[in-house]
């Protein structure tokens, strides 16, 4: 949607996932030192802190990239998307130091125990119950997300603009509006996996961002740019090759099969599986 | 009465003066047609028009109400309403969400609205819910033209609506247009296709060289034996 809207490829996405993560960290100390129960749910590996600490940090996030927009991009709106994409450049950087600044380079833990994969009893499959709730939300959030997308007049306002901003202006859209609701969503989500991703990894480090471009970027191209539903999917199988990948390969090649589908795809079919541009 | 009137027009795109001092005029119930060769500045006249760009000079009157210099979704809400030559629908919108799109700065209910427009192609109303950009040329044309028309514009610009159409769906787009024009729409409304435009319109402007070259009545200049020789083959 950012790119399709704004006109740029946001190299500061995986950054502000990492801004997400690490608010939320902030958000659970105070929540603790505010006295919220910390008794886990069940099986879980968090309580209620966590998803206090999740949907603030999302709103936080959100906040945050609007106003990013407003002291930045804004300005830089009328030059060309090669300008823009070296500017979010500029704010990866500057929110990667901001976050290790304040919180250091090392790897901050979410918890510490370590949780054991239980059996799905009909499946046969192992999953930690942490993991069940990853997908669980994963799969809620890209609902809401459709949702948002298909029935109500900003998302509709939205998906028209993502196709064609100049006739989406031209019908009376405020396309001002339109771009202050893509930053916000774009970036709450960001947050959520951010903080999914360190859930499920029990750690975050100011470079957790940064590292999943490539990945992010795979995705994109390979779902095709301007088509969030096929960002979805395009997420979905390099996740799946990625981890399956490490059945036959060293995992020090993870990030190199993204790297290969991305080229793949650029290669035989540059629009990817659904894409317009 | 004039409902549109562009005076003195000199406008183009960064350093390059496209308009020289252009002048047209739309009375209410009209249909006024532009034509000329290519590069004639046609669609940048329609295009400083609908405040998409700032004229160097000149002024645009719509209702007696100057409208010169504003921004274009400031000037759709005076209405006038238009549908570019190109890319001139949502394709990954359903039909009926590009008619919700052209009626969203409506505050009252489209839904009669979207009827009347149904009712104009009716060939939409069967096809409300597929994507428009899996349309064929014509039927994306009329969504365009319906979607522009969901705020009831007092003026309808329209750049070359037959614009690469079947010779069958020319006839049924002019056919619209007439339709629209009856029911209460001026229609300014750039042309390629010259004898279809000439018939239609009421009155027409010949542009060349981002100059007014002639204007008259479209019976006339279709008899007019130096535009026959330019641009109707002799």
């Amino acid at each position: 949607m950012t790119y399709g809207i704004l006109n740029f490829a946001n190299f500061a996405h995986g950054d502000v996932m990492a801004l997400g993560a690490f608010l939320a960290l902030a958000l659970l100390a105070l929540l603790r030192g505010l006295g919220v129960p910390q008794t886990a749910f069940g099986p879980l590996s968090f309580g209620l802190p966590m998803i206090l600490a999740l949907l603030m940090a999302m709103a936080f996030t959100g906040g945050a990239a609007i106003f990013i927009d407003r002291i930045l991009y804004r300005q830089l709106r009328k030059t060309g998307r090669i300008i823009l994409l070296i500017a979010s450049v500029g704010v990866a950087f500057g929110l990667r130091n901001i976050i290790q600044f304040i919180w250091g380079p090392l790897p901050q833990y979410y918890h510490q125990e370590i949780q054991l994969a239980r059996k799905i009893p009909l499946l046969g499959v192992k999953i930690k119950p942490d993991e069940v709730f990853i997908i669980g939300l994963a799969a809620f959030l890209v609902a809401m997300l459709h949702l948002f997308l298909q029935k109500t007049k900003t998302g509709k306002a939205m998906r028209a603009a993502s196709d064609n901003v100049e006739l989406a202006r031209v019908s009376g859209i405020n396309i001002d509006r339109v771009i202050l609701w893509t930053w916000a969503i774009g970036a709450a989500l960001a947050a959520a996996a951010g903080i999914l991703a360190g859930i499920e990894n029990k750690f975050i480090t100011p470079d957790l961002g940064w590292q999943m471009l490539l990945p992010i970027f795979a995705a994109v191209i390979l779902g095709g740019i301007g088509s969030p539903y096929g960002a979805l999917v395009g997420g979905m199988v390099i996740g799946l090759s990625e981890e399956v990948s490490t059945a036959f390969i060293s995992t020090a090649y993870k990030p190199g099969v993204a790297f290969v589908i991305m080229v793949a795809v650029l290669l035989i079919k540059p629009r990817g599986l659904f894409g317009a541009k | 009465m004039a409902i549109l009137e562009a005076k003195k027009i000199r406008a183009g795109y960064g350093e390059t003066e496209i308009l020289h001092g252009v002048f047209v005029k739309v009375d209410e119930g009209e249909i006024i047609s532009i034509i000329g060769p290519n590069g004639a500045g046609k669609s940048t006249l329609l295009k400083t028009i609908l405040g998409l760009l700032k004229p160097l000079e000149g002024k645009i009157i719509l209702d007696a109400e100057d409208i010169t210099g504003l921004d274009p979704h400031r000037i759709v809400r005076k209405g006038i309403c238009y549908v570019p030559q190109t890319e001139n629908v949502f394709p990954s919108l359903t039909v009926e969400e590009n008619l919700e799109m052209g009626a969203f700065i409506r505050t009252d209910d489209y839904k009669s609205r979207m009827k009347e427009v149904y009712g104009i192609f009716p060939h939409l109303k069967e096809r409300r819910r597929d994507r428009a950009g899996k349309l064929s040329g014509g039927q994306r044309q009329m969504v365009a033209i319906g979607r522009a028309l969901m705020l009831e514009p007092k003026v309808l610009l329209l750049d070359e609506p037959s614009a690469s159409l079947a010779p069958r769906l020319v006839q049924l787009i002019f056919e619209k247009i007439h339709e629209i024009n009856r029911s209460g729409v001026a229609i300014l409304m750039v042309e390629q296709n010259t004898r279809e435009a000439l018939k239609v319109a009421h009155r027409a402007y010949v542009l060349t060289m981002g100059r007014n070259r002639f204007h008259d009545t479209g019976e006339a200049l279709l008899k007019n034996k130096e535009v026959g020789k330019l641009y109707l083959g002799g």
